[in-house]
């Protein structure tokens, strides 16, 4: 399991899991599972496109996340975001169409696209991932401000040094990178399911921004080390594990935070006996 | 060769299966007009779409058991959106963060089941059929149950309509008259999940979110009333459905291979040039300074 040409994949799944856990943290708090959801999917679109004239698949989905992206950004500053973000999904996925019917040999790795595979990262691909890696945590970074504020006091950001829609634009981006960063591992389908699991965990249980970051990116790596084992163990899909694991820690932030709650709330057994006391006198 | 043989190859009207995806169109597009307004008024486009993704997990698992994959659509959509409304918060950020969470674990549920299924029947090629899907994949048994499920989506939309109508509005007003208004939002989603079920399993996934958001967005740009508006976006969904599926049938002459173009790509593209349309118009009859003051569908509620 750690021999030969998995170490490839530990390397790179490692490398993009902590990136979407730190793009994710954002996209929580930004409601924007929607986007993150429509940009990877319609990067799919792009692989059948790299497929059709023959040319490496990162490019093609590379090229259509930003595609999106960039259509996403341009058109929802004035119309309502849920529908242009729909919109924008349907035309790449209806090129993607054509592409499809165009090309022959596609439905072999079409599968592995879709819903991940654990041999995904060859080593020609390490240093790419790296760089694109380092770009995205590097542009969190310098965003790091002006997005925090612009998701909890909108009014306030406007005045701030980055205008809103610039911050947008940026965050964007850095989505895209990490859905062509993630795409091969763990299938178009589910990136976003990395990116709002973890991150929507981490939020319950920490209160600081910062470390809220920290712990959802570390639960993004346990997510993709256990579904990169599970999977090769067991041969079935990547994306499958990485759906169920999102949901489980979906379920667990609340709970906590629905117990924690509680535990505030509820007064102590020995004001409890003081009550009743009370009561029956 | 005439003039309209360029729009209307010869022998398009007397094609089998041309006929059906004619008459299948209609179906979907009288579904889709009033169901997608309610969901564009609702900001909702994104349970409309994820709805038809896990639909299509319900046809996989259908597929894996043996079982009618309509019954896998119906039920697996119903109960997931079920879940999204029961589960979900009244804010925004909230709502779409369970439709996610929901969406990828029956996306991950899909690929266990299209990997069992093709481990042990060899089907490599379904995954690309359930996502993509087909309009010239319905057959004439499927035709009926279709038409059941949109009779149903239309009949629960027409008892609720007022009702609806004041909580997708203004849901503090609805809750002042005593409207159940989380209930309705449920029956809201049980309507939206009939609706996507039958035009995901007809015309496939992609044209199930473009026909369900996009006429209906481009008509709430364009008129006020909610009435006109579903009317309109209805009209919008047929017409671009026939040409559409008369483009893809002539399309099989355009390339020296005659492969034919899917029809999925022609309606999207229509789609998104009837809504930009409809933008450049509102853009232009209320000029660049108000636009932002124009959403979808602020005519009629006064925000003007």
């Amino acid at each position: 399991m750690f021999s030969g040409f998995m170490v490839n994949t530990w390397l790179g799944g490692s490398v993009m899991a902590a990136v979407a856990g730190l793009v994710g943290f954002f996209v929580v708090l930004r409601g924007s599972t929607f986007a993150a959801h429509a940009i990877p999917q319609g990067a799919f679109a792009g692989a059948a496109g790299a497929a059709l004239i023959g040319v490496n698949t990162l490019v093609g989905t590379g090229t259509f996340a930003l595609l999106g992206v960039a259509a996403i950004a341009l058109w929802s500053r004035h119309g309502r975001n849920d529908v242009v973000t729909a919109l924008v999904l349907v035309s790449l996925l209806g090129v993607g169409s054509l592409f499809l019917s165009l090309s022959t040999e596609y439905a072999q790795q079409a599968f592995s696209l879709l819903f991940g595979s654990p041999l995904a990262v060859s080593s020609s691909e390490l240093v790419p991932t790296a760089a694109l890696g380092a770009f995205c945590v590097a542009l969190l970074a310098a965003l790091y401000r002006p997005l925090l504020l612009g998701s909890v006091a909108p009014e306030l950001a406007i005045t701030g040094p980055v205008p809103p829609a610039r911050a947008e634009l940026g965050f964007l981006l850095a989505v895209g990178v990490a859905t062509t960063l993630a795409l091969p591992v763990v299938g178009a389908l589910l990136v976003f399911s990395l990116m709002i699991g973890p991150p929507a965990a981490a939020r319950q249980l920490a209160g600081r921004p910062s470390l809220a970051m920290g712990l959802s990116a570390a639960l993004a790596l346990v997510t993709a080390w256990v579904a990169i084992a599970a999977s090769y163990e067991t041969n079935w899909p990547v994306g499958f594990f990485v759906g169920t694991f999102s949901a489980v820690w979906y379920v667990a932030g609340r709970a906590w935070a629905a117990w924690s709650r509680r535990a505030r709330a509820s007064v102590g057994p020995r004001a409890r006996q003081k009550l009743a006391l009370g009561r029956a006198s | 060769m005439n003039w309209y043989h360029a729009l209307l190859a010869p022998g398009l009207f007397a094609n089998p299966s041309v006929q059906e995806a004619a008459v299948v169109g209609a179906l979907v597009a009288a579904v889709c007009g009033p169901v997608g307004m309610f969901t564009v008024m609702r900001s909702q486009s994104f349970a409309g779409h994820a709805l038809a993704d896990i639909a299509s997990t319900g046809g996989s698992g259908a597929l894996l058991l043996g079982l009618s994959p309509l019954l896998g659509f119906v039920v697996f959509g119903v109960t997931a959106s079920g879940t999204m409304e029961m589960v979900g918060t009244h804010r925004r950020q909230g709502r779409d963060l369970v439709t996610g969470i929901v969406l990828g674990a029956s996306l991950g549920l899909s690929a266990l089941f299209l990997y069992l299924t093709a481990t042990s029947q060899t089907t490599t090629g379904a995954a690309v059929t359930i996502l993509f899907g087909s309009i010239f994949a319905v057959t004439s048994s499927t035709v009926w149950f279709a038409v059941g499920v949109g009779g149903a989506a239309l009949v629960l939309l027409g008892l609720l309509y007022r009702p609806l109508l004041v909580s997708s509005v203004n849901p503090e007003l609805a809750a002042a008259q005593g409207i159940p208004v989380r209930l309705v939002g449920l029956a809201h989603m049980v309507a939206l999940a009939l609706a996507v079920a039958l035009s995901a399993l007809t015309i496939g996934a992609i044209l199930s979110t473009a026909l369900l958001i996009g006429p209906a967005a481009a008509a709430l740009y364009l008129t006020r009333s909610p009435g006109r508006a579903m009317v309109m976006a209805s009209g919008v969904s047929l017409v671009v459905t026939w040409i559409g599926v008369a483009l893809a049938y002539d399309s099989y002459d355009w390339l020296p291979s005659h492969q034919g173009w899917p029809v999925s790509f022609f309606v999207v593209l229509l789609v998104l040039a009837t809504y930009a349309l409809a933008r450049v118009a509102v853009w232009r009859r209320v000029g660049p300074r108000r636009r932002k003051a124009v959403p979808a569908g602020a005519g009629w509620r006064g925000e003007r």
